[in-house]
């Protein structure tokens, strides 16, 4: 992270462009928002800070109207500065009124080119035929104006993240928004990527633009940021600007109490576990590549792949579950080179896996919690006999897995879809840990938890290691990547770099490597 | 204005209730078309009733036509439990029993309970067969089944037509074409004597019976519902889908198949392109409005077949048309699409949002 | 093999050709207009049927030959309207909802049919369409006889192709409607309204398929029959796969499927006491399998086609 603060203390002489008067918001019994203040002047750039779950994308939705308040209002800034109600429920009220938001999944239509892309929406609909010579010219000076620049007539499929977050960008200047919204803007970006977007952001306030970005990373928020507001559980606990505060208060305002990090206790590794031997997995796209990766990990210990995704860990993480097969290279578990591999014959090789998306991948949905636990191995001789289900032997099982785990849920018989996202990942924790395996990997393992959920997926994969598990730690939070980590590896372009001790890591040298410079040729 | 609102969790009073009110509603409808077509609508509603439940007899062969419904009703939810969606139990019926035919009508003989197994099994073979294809397209091509089970529908039917025509055509048979009966032997006994049920019946129960218990108690069941229910996470824990699949597409084909089997051994003796009026499309209706369950197939089939009986005596004596039958069953399958809707989400009233009274 | 050539090079066959073509035409660019916009409209079956009924029926009560196919084009739209807010409105099932109305408006047709004309044995035969004559067109080299000695109905099919691709690529609407089939987050973020788009595409891809219908009754045959559609339909939307969904595509597929349907024809014509009919009859049906599963992994498919929008969902 750039050493210069970009961030400049709030003025409070310039006219307010925004405010949000009492917003609350449920769904159902769970309050997302409640009673939210907020308000945004010219030129400044506001963070909003908050774990997962604390209301920040539901407050951001409900300005730019893809939800409607139950209570409260939201009022705009007219031309002539007074501030005027916004229509609830409309994202078209919101963009006419001047606000623009950049959606933390991308919202680009990728058969489209970046043209088309900006153009969709900004012409009448009864219009028999398109002009685009004027559009050109406007983003032309856009471009040159904000430093952005990129192809308008490339097709959105072939872009790359960073370039598509561009595109975003221009997509809202194009509309001569005042106030920009983004929702997570660096969870894709390196480092250095993410410094050069607050660059931009800077320049741009300084023309008179007024920003709000929702994160939960501290660092960021002290170094951008202005002021920032912590919401917590739906309500905002803080408001100050960022001058001067230190990244623990902070933490402590976003989470309620005083958060001890995880500890990481040393621990000899022991015996080799898993051997990668320039393994090279054949695929058109670098997400689904494997370039002549090599690994070793050891019993006792966590290796943490970082890296910007898209950049082969779905590939590496296919190939530990048993969905990918290498074309060249080996794989070897406890010395035994592997052959076929398929997600059974991992799982009973004794390689624990939690994936990436627990709502696709980790769960079925509207099974139950009790038949969820049990997925991987309802063949065994545990669960099943002479081909009938051992309900009992299923259900004793869930019950102690619902124990062990503080799983709260309304019991085993449940659907797991009803649980939240925390406890979920419990349940696919039990799962995976079960009969406690050589081998672990732990895919984005707490992405979307709240900070107590964190702590137990970090607390079970930390006693785990300590057992004598082999850990495969993949994850874009850097944060979790340093308390877990004993080595740290990185992922550019489906190649794998040299995994070093995570001691001897800086986040700066991280940076450079998940962007693909080799750090040896900086100081 | 009202909006849908997803409910947290299904009431498991509405699950049951859905489907009973979206038959009854199919019935309400139906007095419209009856009205259109200058017909009295009460008495409509009392001849269709006697029509179908009025006598021994009627009620008699409502289970005789409830029982292909009831077969190809279960081939359609095992399929849909699985998330394949088979269209072609038509074609499969046909291909059973020709299949049944072929094998039963004097190749071979021997004793009863032989010859009976040996259509019985030739019928589910073909049937599974005729559903492999398409399953097979769409797990390897992800080709959608849906349209290539409708189109060999047309196929099946008329390469029916062709072998009646040709080579299994009944020398003897005057005009009309047809094949060769099937043998005594082959010939699914009656179970009540001078009415239409016959021993398929106990085939359709059976099979209900089986399906149910696999669905629920086995290992298998469980791989089926879980392929239907969430396919990634299922392969992700180690399941073999394509293996899955085939199964199911298979045991779905051979229950359509044993359909066909019980009319030509059971009901007619041999076999015609008219053996079959939509079964199979109406063995979709059937395993909606079961919920896809095994057990609620046989409710399903024996309401569907009351309609189609009903609708008969309809047409006889107050010269409705009887393809109300089938328009009946059609909103009976709106109705339950929308019934299911309104078991998943709630209506509210959106209110505007209140302002705050005080800065 | 010389006949095979001389077949193919006569005129009459390409005339043939497109005239059997017309119907899949409408079929698979009403298909295309709903898919592209994310909604499979398996309703295609029985709005065809509908479309050949009610534009039929119109004309036997008297109306005129243009009065009927605007007849068929609004029965084909209000069925569109329901397919519309069972899928997108609703989010149901597109499959079921689909063949649900296919049922539907089948069994009304054909009830209808009874209740209208009851007790009639062979349906009322109508006064077609004629084939056209244009002052200069119609005396063109080949175009002449293949396209503009047609009936009306033909060369409207294939100008609506020209009109659709037209929109399609060039118009806002277009790029609208291309999107919403793609990623229907992007259309709302910029502040359309996904299901007004989806719903329009839909009712308007329906009464154009309903037209294919229309075609039926009213030019290639005078009369309605039952099970005349005979799963076009089912065909059509295999021709759409077939077409990467693109209006240009989708005319060259439904004109090679017409001239293999007037191909064979003729074919039996020569060998029909060898071959039984009835395979040369389960032609275009398995053809249009191999076209699906062939053309089934192509790039191009709108990748939000079947998957409901729910607004706000994040």
């Amino acid at each position: 992270m750039s050493a210069v603060s970009s961030a400049r203390a709030p003025d409070p002489d310039a006219p307010v462009v925004l405010e949000l008067a009492g917003i609350t918001k449920r769904f159902g019994p769970l309050i997302a928002n409640e009673a939210v203040d907020l308000t945004l002047r010219r030129g400044e750039i506001v963070a909003l800070l908050g774990e997962n779950g604390a209301g920040k994308t539901t407050l951001m939705n409900i300005l730019f109207g893809h939800y409607v308040a139950d209570e409260g209002e939201v009022l705009v800034a007219g031309p002539d500065g007074a501030l005027v109600p916004l229509e609830p429920g409309s994202p078209r009220a919101a963009l006419d009124a001047g606000i623009g938001m950049v959606h933390q999944h991308f919202t680009l239509a990728e058969n489209l080119t970046v043209l088309d892309n900006v153009l969709l929406g900004t012409e009448p609909l009864w219009r028999p035929w398109r002009s685009t010579a004027a559009p050109r010219a406007k983003l032309a000076a856009l471009m040159a104006r904000s430093g952005l620049s990129i192809d308008l007539d490339a097709t959105v499929a072939d872009l790359t993240v960073g370039e598509r977050q561009r595109i975003e960008i221009l997509k809202a200047l194009y509309r001569d928004v005042r106030i920009l919204v983004l929702d997570e803007p660096t969870a894709v970006l390196t480092p250095q990527e993410s410094d050069g977007l607050f660059a931009t952001l800077r320049a741009l306030a300084d023309h008179g633009l007024a920003v709000i970005f929702i994160s939960h990373k501290l660092h960021e928020v002290i170094a951008a940021a202005g002021r920032v507001a912590v919401l917590r559980s739906g309500r905002k606990v803080a408001e100050v600007p960022t001058a001067g505060i230190d990244r623990g208060r902070l933490a402590e305002l976003m989470v309620g109490r005083t958060v001890a990090p995880s500890r990481r206790e040393p621990r000899t590794p022991g015996a080799e576990v898993l051997r990668l031997d320039r393994v090279s997995i054949a695929g058109a796209e670098v997400r689904r590549r494997l370039d002549e990766v090599s690994l070793t990990v050891r019993e006792g210990e966590i290796v943490g792949i970082a890296g910007v995704s898209g950049n082969g860990q779905t590939a590496l993480a296919g190939l530990l579950s048993g969905l990918l097969a290498p074309s060249a290279g080996t794989l070897a578990l406890d010395g035994r080179t592997l052959d076929a591999l398929t997600p059974g014959a991992v799982v009973a090789l004794g390689v624990g896996r939690i994936p990436e998306d627990r709502h696709a991948e980790g769960a079925v949905g509207a099974m139950s919690i009790e038949e969820n636990i049990a997925l991987e191995r309802f063949r065994s001789a545990r669960f099943q006999r002479a081909g009938f289900l051992r309900a009992k032997a299923i259900r004793d099982h869930a019950e102690t897995a619902i124990a062990a785990y503080d799983i709260r849920c309304p019991g085993p018989h449940a659907a797991i879809r009803q649980l939240s996202g925390g406890n979920m990942q419990k349940a696919i924790l039990a799962r995976a840990l079960d009969g406690e395996p050589r081998l672990v990997l732990a895919n984005q393992p707490t992405r979307g938890l709240d900070v107590g959920a964190v702590a137990e997926v970090h607390r079970r994969l930390l006693a785990a290691r300590l057992r004598g598990a082999a850990i495969v730690l993949i994850t874009e939070d850097l944060d979790e990547l340093f308390a877990l980590a004993d080595r740290i590896a990185v992922m550019f372009r489906s190649r794998l770099t040299e995994p070093c001790a995570a001691e001897d890591v800086t986040l700066k040298r991280l940076g450079l490597m998940m962007a693909g410079h080799d750090p040896a040729e900086v100081a | 204005m009202l909006r849908l609102v997803p409910r947290i969790e299904a009431d498991p009073k509405l699950v049951i209730a859905a489907p009973i009110v979206a038959a009854l509603a199919a019935l309400l409808l139906a007095a419209v078309p009856i009205a259109l077509a200058g017909a009295p609508v009460i008495e409509a509603y009392r001849v269709m009733a006697e029509g179908a439940l009025g006598s021994r007899f009627a009620l008699t062969e409502v289970v005789a036509r409830a029982t292909p419904l009831m077969l190809t009703g279960l081939a359609v939810a095992v399929a849909f439990r699985a998330r394949l969606y088979n269209i072609g139990a038509e074609g499969q019926l046909y291909m059973g029993a020709l299949a049944a035919v072929w094998v039963g009508s004097g190749r071979f003989d021997g004793p009863a309970p032989v010859m009976i197994a040996a259509v019985l099994v030739a019928g589910a073979l073909a049937g599974a067969l005729m559903m492999l294809g398409p399953t097979l397209l769409k797990v390897k091509l992800g080709a959608d089944e849906v349209v290539v089970t409708l189109l060999l529908n047309f196929v099946v039917a008329l390469f029916v037509q062709m072998m009646i025509e040709g080579p299994m055509k009944d020398p003897m048979s005057l005009g009309w074409p047809q094949t060769e009966a099937i043998l005594d032997s082959a010939t699914l006994p009656k179970l009540i004597d001078k009415t239409r049920v016959h021993a398929g019946l106990i085939v359709a129960l059976l099979a209900a019976l089986g399906v149910h218990l696999m669905m629920k108690h086995t290992v298998v069941g469980f791989e089926i519902r879980a392929v239907g229910a969430g396919p990634q996470a299922a392969r992700f824990a180690g399941m073999n889908v394509t293996a899955a699949m085939v199964t199911v597409g298979a045991l779905s084909g051979a229950l359509a198949g044993l359909a066909g089997v019980g009319e030509v051994a059971g009901l007619k003796g041999y076999l015609t392109a008219d053996l079959s009026p939509g079964y199979g499309y109406a063995g979709i209706v059937v395993a909606m409005l079961a919920g896809l369950s095994p057990l609620g197939v046989v409710i399903a089939a024996l309401w569907v077949a009351a309609v189609f009986v009903g609708a008969d005596s309809m047409s006889r004596s107050i010269n409705v048309s009887s393809y109300v039958a089938n328009l009946i069953v059609a909103l009976a399958l709106l109705s339950v699409l929308l019934s299911g809707v309104l078991v998943r989400f709630r209506l509210v009233r959106a209110r505007a949002p209140q302002r705050r009274t005080e800065r | 093999m010389s006949d095979v050539v001389d077949i193919v090079l006569s005129l009459s066959f390409w005339v043939a050709a497109l005239r059997i073509a017309t119907p899949l035409i409408f079929g698979v660019t009403g298909a295309l207009i709903c898919e592209r916009s994310g909604v499979l409209n398996l309703g295609i079956e029985g709005i065809m049927t509908a479309g050949a009924m009610t534009g039929w029926l119109a004309v036997h009560f008297g109306a005129g030959l243009w009065t009927g196919v605007l007849v068929a084009a609004l029965a084909g739209a209000v069925l569109g309207l329901l397919v519309a807010v069972l899928t997108v409105k609703l989010g149901l099932s597109q499959h079921v909802a689909g063949l649900a109305v296919t049922m539907l408006a089948t069994s009304a047709c054909y009830f209808g049919y009874r209740v209208i004309l009851p007790g009639v044995t062979t349906p009322p035969r109508i006064e077609p369409f004629q084939a056209m004559h244009i002052p200069v067109l119609s005396d063109l080299p080949i175009l002449g006889p293949v396209l503009f000695q047609q009936t009306p109905l033909t060369l409207l099919a294939v100008v609506l192709v020209a009109v659709v691709a037209w929109v399609l690529a060039r118009t806002p609407v277009g790029l609208a409607l291309r999107a919403v089939g793609e990623n229907p987050a992007a259309v709302e973020a910029q502040g359309l309204d996904v299901h007004r788009l989806r719903i329009a595409a839909v009712v308007a891809g329906s009464a154009i398929m309903a037209l294919g219908g229309a075609f039926l009754t009213m030019s290639a045959f005078n009369a309605f029959f039952f099970e005349m559609v005979a799963g076009r339909g089912w065909i059509c939307i295999a021709l759409t796969v077939f077409a990467s969904w693109r209006p240009g595509k989708a005319l060259l597929g439904a004109v090679l499927f017409g001239a293999f349907d007037a191909f064979q024809v003729r074919l039996q014509q020569v060998m029909g006491g060898v071959v039984p009919g009835q395979v040369f009859l389960m032609m275009p049906y398995l053809l249009s399998i191999l076209a699906l599963v062939v053309w089934s992994r192509s790039a191009g498919y709108p990748k939000a086609l079947m998957v409901p929008f729910v607004r706000g969902q994040r």
